[in-house]
């Protein structure tokens, strides 16, 4: 056992090597032939609604996406989406799995209703919200503020992100209250109890067992959450698609526009081959540091 | 005046936290605390509340796809002599079954291969691991992250020159793609903890790393790969992304059966409700069986 913990790096060797090779091999050409492609598009003059003006564009496409105001907005509320989507998910599901960790009847079933979200595809979960909760004279919601004699919201064009926060968020709570949850069940009653003998109030058994032992736990939501997050797109497409104006574009939908839409095949390569930088950097930074956080 | 109580109660539970973590998993005696009682009763309320209000929209979808059209508009009723109506519209329009057919084929199909491709990654990575080892795994996990709108254009010609597009073929490479570094993750944190001993000691009595794999690592690991498997499987099936832009009718799974309810016509909400409802039941009812298997996977195994 010694034996191969001190030569514990290098025991791979070729055999690793070769055992890796077919997930490596994959991966890379999954990555490298349409990113390679992605960058070859993004320097020429390529719109599928011009043809015969094809040619060398050089950073023409660049250009024009970086003086184009929606790039920026578009990275803005990527961050924005992701960032609180994240508070709202890692705040409420530490509280909820606090409260779906103690007894009460019926308590598997309550945990099983509260995590269910998870489970629902994506543009089922939005066309459920944006037609019969948010909807803002038949909806659910809008019916609800009615019973307390308050202004229907007509959600998506008043507050078009805060409601795609709200549906993504209403998603991905449930996933971390499903981790969360199986985190708390192994904190140490002993530890607990032994604070509590020492005087310690709830409050701080909290902040000082509760909290420390889910740092793990949290890591690996935010880790698994950003993956996703950074990439929503099925949510944005049957809700607002994009709007109003560029209300909640965010960069996956932005390059989906001008690929899809404006049929600008350059310029959307552009854009892919930013947000492909944007998430090598949100990747380099985060995912080692969470990496780092789950070794030990 | 009660969502005011719910607020407040909410920092208590941290108290509650501590004062019946033990007695959950020991024996139920009752805890030292005088108003146990009384706070059980909040607790209850509490618990049962939230998730009810979390899982309202999919209950309020199931209810409104047994509803009619005129009902599903009017007011919000509990109250419905329940119909079938919706579900034999929706199903006269488009065959359910094709569709949830193409799902299952597409999600299980892609989570065989990945597994099939991962294992012997993993494998490697945890128990033979080079200085790359750890590069590898992060440069892996970061292509997740490139957004797939990015790659749509490359991706969409060359499955037309492969003739992949509208084939299940070409939707299971997808997400096999899609899902192998997830997978290759979660494997590698479950085989890592594994005590090597027992792999050494299979190997010490002369057994290849074929033999290593199948007959001690798969079967010492089984729960891990399963609740690897299941994630996948649930992952590939609630795609949307690349099966709206890579099939159109013969292989096109139930994420787009249901996409074809959202456009303006379709709006009927009754219906869209049923076709709905059908698009999830199967993984929704699939996820519930099998959530305890799938925290372990969907944690890496770090959260134990």
């Amino acid at each position: 056992m010694s034996k191969t913990r001190a030569s514990g790096r290098t025991v791979g060797g070729l055999r690793s090597l070769s055992l890796q090779a077919p997930a490596v091999t994959l991966l890379l050409l999954w990555m490298l032939v349409p990113l390679g492609m992605t960058v070859w598009f993004s320097l020429q003059r390529y719109n599928l609604l011009m043809p015969g003006m094809e040619g060398f564009a050089g950073l023409e496409n660049y250009e024009y996406l970086f003086t184009d105001p929606a790039l920026w907005r578009a990275m803005g509320n990527t961050l924005l989406l992701v960032g609180s989507v994240l508070v709202i998910t890692v705040g409420g599901g530490v509280l909820l799995a606090v409260l779906f960790q103690q007894e009460f009847p019926g308590r598997g079933i309550a945990r099983v209703l509260a995590i269910s979200p998870f489970f629902v595809m994506p543009t089922v979960s939005a066309l459920v919200w944006k037609n019969m909760m948010m909807h803002p004279s038949n909806g659910v919601l809008s019916w609800v503020a009615e019973l307390f004699g308050l202004p229907a919201v007509d959600w998506f064009s008043s507050l078009p992100l805060t409601s795609i926060i709200i549906i993504v968020a209403w998603q991905w709570l449930p996933f971390a209250l499903l981790i969360l949850l199986t985190a708390m069940q192994s904190l140490d009653d002993d530890q607990v109890e032994a604070a509590r003998m020492d005087g310690a109030g709830p409050i701080a058994v909290f902040f000082y067992i509760t909290l420390p032992h889910l740092k793990r736990a949290i890591s690996v939501v935010i880790m698994i959450e950003m993956i996703f997050l950074l990439t929503i797109f099925a949510e944005i497409y049957v809700t607002t698609s994009g709007g109003p104006g560029l209300a909640t574009t965010n960069l996956a939908f932005l390059i989906y526009i001008q690929a899809l839409l404006d049929f600008d095949v350059g310029l959307a390569s552009a854009g892919g081959v930013v947000a492909i930088v944007l998430a090598n950097i949100v990747a380099i930074f985060l995912v080692r540091l969470v990496a780092k956080n789950l070794e030990n | 005046m009660t969502t005011l109580k719910t607020k407040q109660a909410l920092p208590a539970d941290g108290q509650l936290a501590s004062a019946s973590a033990d007695t959950a998993t020991r024996a139920r005696h009752t805890p030292l605390v005088p108003s146990a009682g009384s706070r059980r009763v909040w607790l209850t309320l509490l618990g049962w509340g939230i998730a009810l209000i979390i899982f309202f929209p999919i209950l309020w979808m199931v209810l409104t796809g047994f509803k009619t059209e005129a009902e599903a508009i009017a007011d919000p009723s509990l109250i419905f002599s329940p119909t079938l109506e919706s579900y034999i519209a929706v199903q006269a329009r488009a065959d359910y079954f094709k569709f949830a057919m193409n799902s299952v084929v597409v999600a299980f199909g892609s989570t065989l291969l990945a597994l099939a491709i991962a294992i012997p990654s993993a494998y490697a990575m945890a128990f033979l691991p080079t200085k790359r080892t750890k590069g590898t795994l992060l440069w892996m996990l970061s292509t997740k992250m490139l957004p797939p709108v990015g790659v749509l254009v490359p991706i969409y010609l060359l499955f037309r020159d492969f003739g992949l597009l509208d084939t299940r073929t070409g939707l299971i490479i997808v997400y096999t793609l899609m899902n192998l570094p997830i997978v290759v993750w979660m494997l590698y944190t479950f085989f890592k903890d594994l005590p090597r001993d027992i792999l050494e000691a299979g190997r010490m009595d002369g057994a290849s790393t074929f033999q290593e794999v199948i007959y001690l690592l798969l079967p010492l690991t089984l729960p891990g790969i399963a609740s690897t498997g299941l994630l996948s499987v649930i992952l590939s099936w609630n795609e949307a992304f690349w099966s709206l832009n890579l099939t159109s009718s013969s292989a096109a799974p139930l994420t787009a059966y249901i996409a074809s309810f959202s456009s303006p016509e379709g709006l009927f909400w009754a219906k869209l409700s049923a076709a709905s409802t059908m698009a999830i039941a199967p993984i929704l009812v699939f996820g519930w069986l099998t959530q305890k298997q799938m925290v372990r996977g969907l944690t890496f195994g770090a959260v134990k």
